[in-house]
């Protein structure tokens, strides 16, 4: 009997909820951990960096304004699905991070439950970062945090699962849409990630994922002026050129730690209340 | 119509004691600044007040490193209820001497002696009062079990509020156990140095406060300096920008409450009275130099008439004049720099086909004075509908339906503000939830409060001032 010759995959970006090549036409060569040949991954352009912004600006009424109990099971729905895919992202998890089976399977493990996490703080965000204001005078006045709006997000460059999710879960779990550059050289599980966000009842432009080098699209989000919010953990050394440029439109800038962090930890509200603003309402009581 | 005369209700200014020459505050002494001092003015009268030492670097780096000294031996390991106490202190202090600041800010700053006396001076010590509270219990606001202080706080205020705005920085970076080096507006810097006498009566420990007196390039100093742990400002969004580039790199934190450009919004709905009360206030009070000024009035088309009608018979009551009389309503101008900038920008409103209106009567002869300002006929596209005048300057744009209303109120890189008058509640809570602004006032406007988070959304900055939500500005988490 001949052995099947197995159907491959042709990875592309996740724009505005569809799967396109990117538009320059440009692909990048992925190998694993030993240097051997995995994938054709796409590589974004300035162009593919726009599109996404302009996918997730059109997603951002919708997604933010959606109840705080639906988001937060759309996003469980995310990590029932990517639980259904664990095999799969752990065997990509493994190849690109060089780790054993058993430990990529943690770290597989540990992304579902990251989700899972985030998931549950869709309606306690308003509740533990709100509230009411007891001020000197006959006003009901109160806070709401609400999303800045579209954030673009530099993945961080090592972890290419876990590292990822914890950068994306909280920026959707806020309410804000998404932009994400992945990992350079270990884009797969990044890609296999939007296929889970596209079969998760996650609108299409909420969460945009591109493959390609955050070097080189980086900048263009930094100065974007759609872009409301960065995240700079992959940006590597280019992150101070990066915080300078999104001065220029004042973004909200979730600067890139010393090196990258033990994605295991519990990460508080460190990586929501960065593209959080906090709306106060006034209004006088009296009859 | 006849009205009434007022006789002049003028306040006593013997309360102050002017002197000729201000030093710099540091490590708890006042000392000479390195620079050409600076005169301060009185902008009501063009009166030199006083000179006022100008920092230079170095006096900006004795700053730092007494604020440091500060941290490290004192403040920092100070039991927080004694931090507290410390802060109790000079909120009755400032009660105490209110009117004494009250007058002193009306000089220097052009602002009516009713607002300083009802609104900047009360609420400064109530931003005092309510962070001496927080002192000794910081666990409890949100950041973990611990949260510690950053360090040295640089602080850059404006003019436009002196002592509120020195409260707003100053109370809760102390009650978080901070210290600071705060750099006060070149043309207001009294007050300020006024407060450093009371941080002197209250035994406040040498160097947890140091006020350093200059203009840009001293502010300029005190952000950039590098043992500085976080950067506040409050003031135009060209220099927040500045100030963001600045510290990008650095392991500063940094908190901006930059410009604004609200809309403030009247349904057809609205009880007509309340809302002209409401938008004169928006855009009125202390002379429309108000980062949160309503300065752009969305009236719905049905009601566009009556309510400009109605809004400019209470403008020709309004009294414009001597900031120390009690029976005025808007003040001075703070600078002939200021003054400038608003006649240019009234200047390209009539040159753009917006149509100008001001109120009968004439303005003192001495002194920066402007009328109060009305431009109808104002597209979404006109200068005066999208740059922030800094004055008193309305600009009427109308809407037809809520939908239209939310686009253009959201239609500026601005999202400061808002103002929503209306008699119906849904509306009221629909319209709130979809403006992208830190503040929207619903029937009401310019409400502040130290319990109530103030901040903006896109360039109007980011950070909040006030509420728990402003601690975060100052900590960090355990």
């Amino acid at each position: 009997m001949s052995e099947r010759i197995e159907v491959r995959k042709t990875y592309k970006l996740y724009v505005g909820g569809k799967f396109p090549r990117s538009e320059s036409g440009r692909t990048y060569s992925v190998a694993d951990g030993r240097g051997h040949f995995v994938a054709n991954a796409a590589k974004a352009s300035r162009k593919d960096a726009r599109d996404a912004v302009v996918a997730a600006r059109a997603a951002f009424a919708g997604w933010s304004g959606a109840t705080a109990y639906n988001r937060g099971q759309v996003l469980y729905r995310v990590a029932e699905v990517m639980e259904g895919r664990a095999a799969q992202f752990a065997e990509e998890v493994a190849a690109g991070e060089g780790l054993s089976a058993a430990k990529a399977r943690a770290a597989v493990d540990a992304a579902v439950d990251r989700w899972v996490w985030y998931a549950g703080w869709t309606d306690k965000l308003a509740a533990v970062l709100g509230g009411t204001n007891p001020v000197a005078g006959p006003y009901f006045d109160f806070s709401v945090p609400e999303p800045t709006g579209v954030v673009a997000v530099l993945a961080p460059q090592r972890s290419s699962l876990l590292g990822l999710v914890s950068a994306l879960a909280p920026v959707l779990a806020t309410g804000c849409t998404a932009v994400v550059v992945s990992s350079y050289q270990r884009p797969l599980p990044a890609i296999t990630l939007s296929e889970v966000l596209a079969t998760s009842d996650v609108p299409g432009g909420v969460a945009n994922l591109l493959t390609g080098d955050a070097a080189e699209i980086g900048p263009w989000l930094a100065e974007h002026a759609d872009v409301d919010g960065i995240d700079l953990t992959g940006a590597g050394t280019a992150a101070m050129e990066l915080e300078r440029s999104a001065a220029g439109t004042l973004k909200r800038v979730l600067r890139a730690p010393a090196d990258e962090p033990d994605w295991t930890g519990d990460p508080g509200l460190s990586r929501m209340t960065p593209f959080l603003e906090t709306k106060t309402v006034w209004h006088p009581m009296g009859v | 119509m006849s009205v009434f005369e007022y006789a002049p209700a003028p306040e006593s200014r013997s309360i102050v004691t002017l002197r000729s020459h201000y030093g710099l505050f540091v490590d708890g002494e006042f000392t000479d600044g390195g620079g050409a001092p600076l005169k301060t003015v009185n902008p009501a009268t063009e009166e030199v007040l006083g000179e006022v030492a100008v920092g230079t670097d170095a006096d900006v780096d004795r700053a730092v490193r007494a604020a440091r000294k500060a941290f490290t031996r004192v403040w920092g390991p100070m039991r927080p209820a004694d931090r507290g106490k410390y802060l109790f202190r000079i909120a009755r202090l400032l009660q105490e001497r209110a009117r004494e600041f009250a007058v002193l800010e009306t000089l220097d700053n052009g602002k009516p002696i009713t607002e300083s006396r009802d609104v900047d001076v009360p609420l400064a010590a109530a931003h005092f009062f309510y962070h001496a509270g927080w002192a000794d219990k910081l666990e409890h606001a949100g950041l973990g079990p611990a949260p510690r202080p950053l360090g040295v706080a640089g602080q850059v205020i404006p003019w436009n509020f002196p002592l509120l705005m020195l409260a707003w920085k100053v109370a809760p970076a102390l009650a978080a156990g901070n210290t600071v080096v705060l750099k006060p507006a070149e043309t207001t810097p009294l007050t300020a140095l006024l407060f450093a006498e009371v941080c002197q009566q209250a035994d406040l420990p040498p160097g947890v406060v140091n006020i350093v007196t200059g203009a840009g390039d001293t502010g300029r100093a005190v952000v950039e300096h590098a043992d500085v742990d976080k950067v506040a400002f409050t003031g135009s969004t060209e220099v927040g920008k500045q100030i963001a580039r600045s510290v990008a790199g650095t392991r500063k934190a940094l908190t901006l409450e930059l410009g604004g450009k609200a809309a403030n919004i009247v349904f057809d709905d609205a009880p007509v009275d309340q809302a002209v009360e409401g938008i004169v206030r928006g855009i009125f009070f202390n002379q429309g130099h108000v980062c949160c000024a309503g300065s752009r009035l969305l009236v719905q088309e049905s009601v566009h008439d009556e309510v400009i009608a109605s809004l400019q018979r209470r403008i020709g009551t309004l009294r414009v004049g001597d900031p120390l009389d009690k029976n005025t309503d808007v003040g001075a101008i703070n600078s002939p720099e200021q003054l400038a900038r608003i006649r240019e920008l009234v200047g390209i409103g009539e040159a753009e086909g917006a149509h100008a209106w001001q109120p009968e009567g004439d303005l003192p002869e001495r002194g920066y004075w402007h009328k109060p300002t009305v431009f109808t006929d104002v597209t979404p596209a006109h200068r005066i509908a999208r740059d922030e005048v800094f004055g008193p300057v309305l600009s009427v744009l109308t809407f037809r339906t809520p939908d239209e209303a939310v686009a253009k109120a959201n239609n500026t890189t601005y999202g400061l503000s808002a103002g929503i008058w209306s008699e119906k509640g849904s509306r009221i809570l629909a319209v709130a939830d979809q403006l992208r602004a830190g503040v929207v006032w619903a029937n009401t406007f310019n409400q502040f409060d130290p319990t109530s988070p103030f901040g903006g959304y896109k360039q109007s900055g980011y950070g909040r001032e006030g509420g728990r939500t402003g601690l975060r500005a100052y900590l960090k988490e355990s």
